[in-house]
């Protein structure tokens, strides 16, 4: 390996890393515009960006405050959705098998994107530098949008005159989407909206989505027990094939 | 420090103590079928149950207004493959433009 040179700096796992920190970076603009509408301030805004750093769980975070829940259950969302960064920690951690120093630093860029970057990669180093690309290039325009969109929202006034709250209705379906990847997936999304609307007029505000998680991590328990070894031999051929 | 400010910071810790766990946890633990099933299935249940909140609902109230029209051009907008971006200045104009004529509150 030679480090710096152009060999090393433009692989296939780098460009990929890079194209995905400019599309993720870019739509921090509508994050840093949706939570000043949400009415959060400036340094709320960029904390979130800066320190939760986890696309998913900010805007979980931000769209239940606008609906008019507590911060307890803001605060709660965001961390549920956040659970599946402890996945990502894991199978990163196998694949790369990082010195105890640089877990820190790592396990703040783990996330959607430096995962699925590194994953995807078919070796060793080419991993290391998805997820550090994709990681870090994320991390930098991330935060530089956030605050551009921060910084727009506080100049726009009125959010519904600019079409923020449809912006926001987009925005969650946009994170949505490409999780819907057969059947199962598109049932669990319509029962949870179903409950979730069911909730609304009945719970106080900020716990209708709670009520529609604890249902669904329900559903998976009781349904994994019923086709648990097929599921699990899928799984250990999965992760045998990404040791390579 | 004001109250909301608190629960961001202690989100924050949160959000970064749940990714150092996938570092630290014993492979046992996370590393079944099971964890990774319900992570996905949260994960799914959490947006969708978002989605729902953010376009159908006012306070405790379920109503229909210029935000399904903007639901409905984002679904067009991500069944074309468009970028993420602009699924969310198609929600946005959507909204806007049921508005101005006067079609959606």
């Amino acid at each position: 390996m030679m480090p710096g040179s152009t060999r090393e700096l433009l692989t296939p796992a780098t460009r990929m890393g890079v194209s995905i920190a400019i599309a993720t970076g870019l739509y921090g603009v509508s994050f840093g515009a949706l939570s000043i509408a949400a009415g959060l301030d400036l340094w709320q805004t960029v904390a979130l960006s800066a320190i939760m750093f986890t696309g998913g769980s900010q805007f979980a975070f931000i769209g239940v405050i606008a609906g008019g829940g507590t911060g307890a259950a803001a605060f709660t969302a965001a961390s549920l959705l956040g659970v599946r960064n402890a996945v990502y920690g894991m199978q990163i951690k196998q694949t790369l098998r990082p010195r105890a120093r640089q877990v820190p630093m790592m396990a703040h860029v783990t996330i959607d994107e430096s995962t699925a970057t590194s994953l995807s990669q078919n070796s060793l180093a080419e991993r290391a530098r998805g997820f550090w690309t994709a990681g870090l290039g994320v991390f930098i325009l991330w935060n530089l949008f956030t605050l551009v969109g921060a910084l727009l929202g506080e100049s726009l006034g009125d959010p519904a005159a600019w079409g923020l709250d449809g912006a926001a209705v987009a925005a969650f379906l946009g994170l949505l989407w490409p999780r819907l990847k057969g059947m199962e997936p598109i049932m669990i999304a319509l029962a949870a909206g179903v409950v979730t609307a069911l909730a609304v007029p009945l719970t106080a505000p900020g716990m209708p989505i709670l009520i529609a998680a604890a249902a669904a991590v329900l559903y998976a328990v009781l349904s994994a027990k019923r086709g648990e070894q097929a599921t699990e031999h899928g799984k250990r051929q999965e992760i045998d094939g990404g040791m390579q | 420090m004001s109250e909301l400010s608190w629960w961001i910071a202690g989100a924050c810790v949160l959000a970064f103590a749940i990714k150092l766990s996938g570092y630290f946890v014993p492979r046992s633990v996370l590393d079944s079928a099971l964890m990774t099933r319900v992570a996905a299935t949260l994960t799914v249940a959490l947006l969708a149950s978002l989605v729902t909140m953010n376009a159908f609902t006012s306070g405790q109230e379920l109503v229909i207004d210029a935000r399904v029209g903007a639901l409905a051009a984002a679904s067009i907008a991500l069944l074309f493959k468009a970028p993420f971006l602009v699924v969310v200045i198609a929600g946005a104009a959507a909204a806007i433009v049921l508005r101005a004529t006067g079609l959606a509150a």
